[in-house]
């Protein structure tokens, strides 16, 4: 399955969605000015991914910040891994931090009640 | 050394000229750093919050002050510029202010806003005043699970998660400019930790 | 209809006032190389958002580089704490733009600086590249001396006279504003 990655930018996050290599990565800021158009590959990526989904799937994100769109999208994002359990798979999602920001923290706890997923705090 | 005699040493007829001791004075008063007026795009927001980055780094302000600083003034001026984008009138103008009065950042906007879209704001506004920040916090969550796209995008998220993140009541002012429009005032502020 | 605990219309005087005044952005503070750079970066990102012409980006560029640079130089730091911010804005109308700074300055210069400018004004383009040559090999450089390359140097970039003003805070202090003209057509 192809990868999906994308640089970071000034208002996008760094995506990596590589299948091949294991890794799954969302890092960065957020802030698209239309968040539908720009996560809207990553969603693609991940319905395809469900189809035949990997025993064991790590997804770190390490966001510096994202606006309030964007909080939606993640949680799109999340709530399609949920999914995973059914088809066969595993997903633990690595949400870091630095301990100073008290806002991310609390973001990756909020998300952690909102999806019945395996959830980690780490901070960095 | 605050009351100042200004006199006129007028060497020129510019107009704009006399005010800039004006505004410098006006925004000095207010602890104001950086006002911006004029368009509002995704562009000019990337280079406002960079600005600012650039100001509290040198400032050494404390990260989580940092970050809510820089998410609040976002969600301002996101929602500035996906206001002005549905607005068609010519009059559609907004201004966005940043500023710092002892230990506090303070971020106002500003922007023109139809009449009939007053009370649905105020409305807005009062309600998410009433609420703790663990109130906020749950309807935050209940909207980005259940709302649609366009309902999340809109003013209602962003403003909850200003007044989450600032930990302050939002301040605001509707002033009548004529029958179809008011300028519409946000400030918000976020007491450094 | 507000709850601000004071009235925030103040927005809309500063609002207001900009609007008057055609400016787009005003920022106040003291200034630094680190926020000239930053400031700079963020207009020309800004002018090429907005599609100007490369001849005129280039020209308010290159007279906003040295407004800046005159801020950092003649900046007051002195003692008085209060009331000492600069200013740095931007106009814009129909027809040009405009580069304006303001600074708090002690008033023994204000002669100097006045009859720098007046000089560079009563010159045309030739008499400007004249006056730079001569400035330039100038081996001392004088408080003023400095400022006056970067005078001249607007001036040349503009293509306009310089306009300007001082307004008295005190005995020792008045404030400088010095305002630059772009016309918008390339």
């Amino acid at each position: 399955m192809e990868a999906l990655i994308l640089a970071g930018t000034e208002d996008t996050p760094k995506i990596i969605l590589d299948k091949a290599s294991n890794q799954f990565e969302i890092s960065g800021r957020s802030l698209p000015e239309d968040v539908s158009v720009f996560y809207q590959p990553v969603l693609d990526w991940l319905d395809k991914y469900l189809e035949s989904p990997l025993d064991q799937m790590e997804l770190a994100f390490k966001l510096e910040y994202f606006n309030t769109a964007s909080s939606k999208l993640l949680l799109d994002i999340l709530m399609k891994l949920e999914s995973v359990t059914e088809k066969g798979g595993n997903i633990n999602i690595k949400w870091h931090y630095d301990p100073k920001d008290t806002d991310m923290q609390e973001a990756g706890e909020e998300y952690a009640d909102l999806v019945s997923i395996s959830f980690e705090l780490v901070p960095m | 050394m605050n009351t100042k005699q200004y006199t006129m040493e007028n060497k020129t007829n510019s107009e704009t000229l006399q005010f800039i001791p004006k505004i410098r004075d006006m925004m000095h008063t207010h602890n104001f750093m950086f006002s911006y007026r004029g368009r509002f795009t995704q562009s000019i927001t990337k280079s406002i919050l960079s600005v600012t980055e650039k100001r509290l780094e040198i400032e050494k302000t404390e990260t989580s002050t940092k970050k809510k600083v820089f998410n609040i003034m976002v969600e301002c001026l996101q929602n500035i510029c996906k206001h002005i984008e549905k607005a068609d009138n010519t009059n559609s103008n907004a201004i966005f202010m940043i500023g710092k009065q002892k230990e506090e950042f303070i971020i106002y906007s500003g922007n023109t806003i139809s009449n009939d879209k007053i009370s649905g704001l105020q409305n807005k506004l009062t309600a998410i005043n009433s609420m703790s920040r663990e109130e906020l916090k749950v309807v935050f969550g209940a909207i980005i699970s259940g709302g649609d796209l366009s309902e999340s995008g809109g003013a209602g998220l962003g403003l909850i998660d200003i007044a989450k993140k600032s930990g302050s009541k939002l301040e605001y002012n509707f002033e009548k400019i004529d029958e179809q429009i008011s300028f519409f005032s946000l400030k918000t502020s976020i007491k450094q930790v | 209809m507000t709850i601000a605990n004071f009235p925030l219309s103040f927005i809309n005087e500063i609002n207001d006032t900009m609007i008057k005044s055609n400016l787009i952005m005003s920022y106040v503070g003291d200034f630094s190389q680190e926020i000239t750079k930053t400031v700079l970066s963020m207009t020309e990102r800004n002018f090429d958002a907005e599609g100007v012409g490369e001849g005129v980006k280039k020209k308010v560029f290159n007279v906003m580089v040295e407004s800046l640079q005159n801020i950092c130089k003649h900046q007051y730091s002195g003692e008085e704490t209060e009331g000492t911010s600069s200013i740095f804005t931007i106009g814009a109308t129909d027809l040009h733009y405009s580069v304006i700074s303001g600074n708090v300055i002690h008033n023994d210069k204000i002669d100097a600086v006045q009859s720098r400018i007046d000089q560079i004004n009563s010159l045309d383009a030739d008499g400007l590249k004249a006056l730079y040559k001569e400035v330039r090999l100038k081996s001392t450089i004088s408080e003023v001396g400095g400022a006056g390359l970067g005078f001249i140097d607007m001036a040349r970039k503009s293509g306009n006279k310089l306009e300007y003003r001082f307004d008295t805070i005190n005995n020792e202090l008045s404030f400088f504003t010095l305002l630059a003209k772009i016309s918008n057509k390339e």
